[in-house]
């Protein structure tokens, strides 16, 4: 029975090494990120656990959604949201470390189609119609979708459109319907249709101008999780230092964000 | 009270849904469960396997190939766009289709055992009789069956008023459409509603106890022979 008592042995020295490898690498971090900054973060996490050997584990979804969670005793220890108020919420609640919150990126809401051709580049499509459904977010949960509804507000085109509104749970959904062609048109965030090197990546899109709709300022915060002893984590610490870096506002405005 | 129109609507709709959901079922479960208890083909393992899939699945596998292949560049969507029907996500008989899939297994395999319980006595009695196989179906085997399908109709109406993710993939939200009662609860929630949540989260706590309680008050029932 020489050898499965080798391989035993093999197998434990192995399991430690691994132990030992995890315990030698710099610590791990838990992000709530806000679904349309889904693809630069990917980017900007992978870039920062190159530079700095700490590792992001990145949670998508919507930011309201992430505030009840967050209020409910989620791991979270930093939070990306996809506006100012929920941080500016939590501050308040005493959610996260005082004075951590700032605005990472300013987001710009979009108007597209998976087909060429459909939106204009004046967004009168939504006046015209010849469409079945309109994605959005839901508006009580994902702030791109709350200026959705305000942009159809500033047009005077809400009342016609609400009936063919399909709400999603949150921005990435309600991307996923259009891409599916399920739905011809929807609000979704700028980021979502743009490919790394800031091209669109298909069919039709018209950029809402800023004046239609109240700016999404996305902010960040370490949260409570991400605190210990008062004091911001390191690896939280060295994310939201990182976001702040100039390697990510390159990505962040490739993107299609203001900064 | 807290339970508002939108509440409402969201009752009367799952309510809807789980009603034609439950018809559909028994009219086209009833003869898929009388030829699964009766073949001796070698496509009963694999129509039963197909049957009870719903049961083993996560919702997000059926509600992911409805809706890529209910739209537009799907077949099925393709079909129904052919037929001047449109596309079926975000409509109510999309969810319709949606749930007859995901519940069929609640409905089909009680009706099945119900039939095979039955053996073949009382239908080669009845043959002898010279009834016709349609009388014998309606006469003998349906009766006797029927606690099976009072279990189908009950688990079938239960278990898609219990549906979630599925509507949540296809079914885009729509008031009065596809805003069913699980979904509703799932945005009072997500909005820190909890009161509304509440009330429609309680209503179907005690909906789902009274429905298990009288199936299985019936089952018990029936074993002590009243």
């Amino acid at each position: 029975m020489t050898l499965p008592r080798r391989s035993a042995a093999i197998l434990a020295t192995a399991l430690l090494g691994a132990f030992a490898a995890t315990a030698a690498r710099a610590d791990e971090v838990q992000v709530a990120v806000a679904a349309n900054f889904t693809a630069p973060m990917q980017k900007i996490a992978a870039q920062f656990e190159k530079d700095t050997g700490h590792k992001a584990v990145l949670s998508f979804g919507a930011t309201g959604k992430f505030y009840s969670q967050i209020r409910n005793g989620a791991p979270f220890e930093v939070f990306l949201a996809a506006d100012d108020e929920t941080p500016a919420r939590l501050e308040k609640e005493n959610g996260i470390l005082p004075g951590s919150r700032f605005t990472y990126a300013i987001g710009k809401l979009v108007l597209w189609s998976a087909k060429p051709a459909i939106v204009d580049n004046q967004g009168e499509v939504l006046k015209k119609g010849g469409f079945d459904h309109l994605s959005l977010a839901n508006p009580k949960l994902a702030p791109y979708g709350a200026a959705a509804v305000e942009t159809m507000k500033a047009l005077g085109a809400y009342d016609t459109l609400a009936p063919k509104f399909v709400q999603a749970e949150n921005i990435a959904q309600a991307y996923n319907f259009v891409a599916t062609g399920n739905a011809l048109l929807g609000f979704v965030a700028y980021a979502q249709v743009l490919d790394e090197h800031g091209q669109l990546k298909g069919g039709s899109v018209w950029l809402v101008p800023g004046k239609l709709y109240s700016p999404i300022r996305q902010d960040a915060a370490i949260l409570e999780k991400g605190t210990i002893n008062g004091k911001a984590k390191p690896a939280a610490e060295a994310l939201v230092k990182y976001l702040k870096g100039d390697k990510a506002r390159a990505v962040i405005k490739t993107y299609g964000y203001d900064l | 009270m807290p339970f508002g129109p939108d509440d409402w609507n969201a009752v009367l709709l799952t309510l809807k849904l789980a009603g034609t959901t439950t018809l559909l079922l028994l009219l086209f479960g009833t003869p898929i469960a009388w030829w699964l208890a009766r073949t001796r083909s070698w496509l009963k393992g694999p129509v039963g396997a197909a049957v009870a899939l719903p049961l083993v699945l996560p919702p997000t596998v059926l509600g992911f190939y409805l809706l890529v292949t209910l739209g537009p560049n799907g077949p099925i969507g393709q079909l129904t766009q052919s037929l001047g029907l449109g596309l079926l996500p975000f409509t109510f008989p999309g969810l319709v289709l949606a749930s007859v899939l995901y519940s069929m297994p609640f409905v089909v395999q009680p009706l099945q055992q119900a039939f095979e319980s039955l053996g073949e006595r009382p239908l080669e009695a009845a043959a002898t009789l010279r009834a016709s196989p349609w009388d014998t179906f309606f006469s003998v085997a349906l009766p006797l069956a029927r606690p099976g399908f009072v279990t189908a109709t009950i688990l079938g109406f239960a278990h898609t008023v219990g549906e979630f993710g599925v509507v949540l993939m296809i079914g885009g939200n729509i008031p009065e459409k596809t805003r069913v009662v699980s979904v509703q609860i799932y945005d009072h929630v997500e909005a820190l509603e909890y009161t509304q949540a509440h009330w429609l989260a309680g209503g179907m706590l005690v909906f789902s106890f009274l429905v298990l309680l009288a199936l299985y008050g019936s089952k018990a029932r029936s074993r002590h022979g009243y």
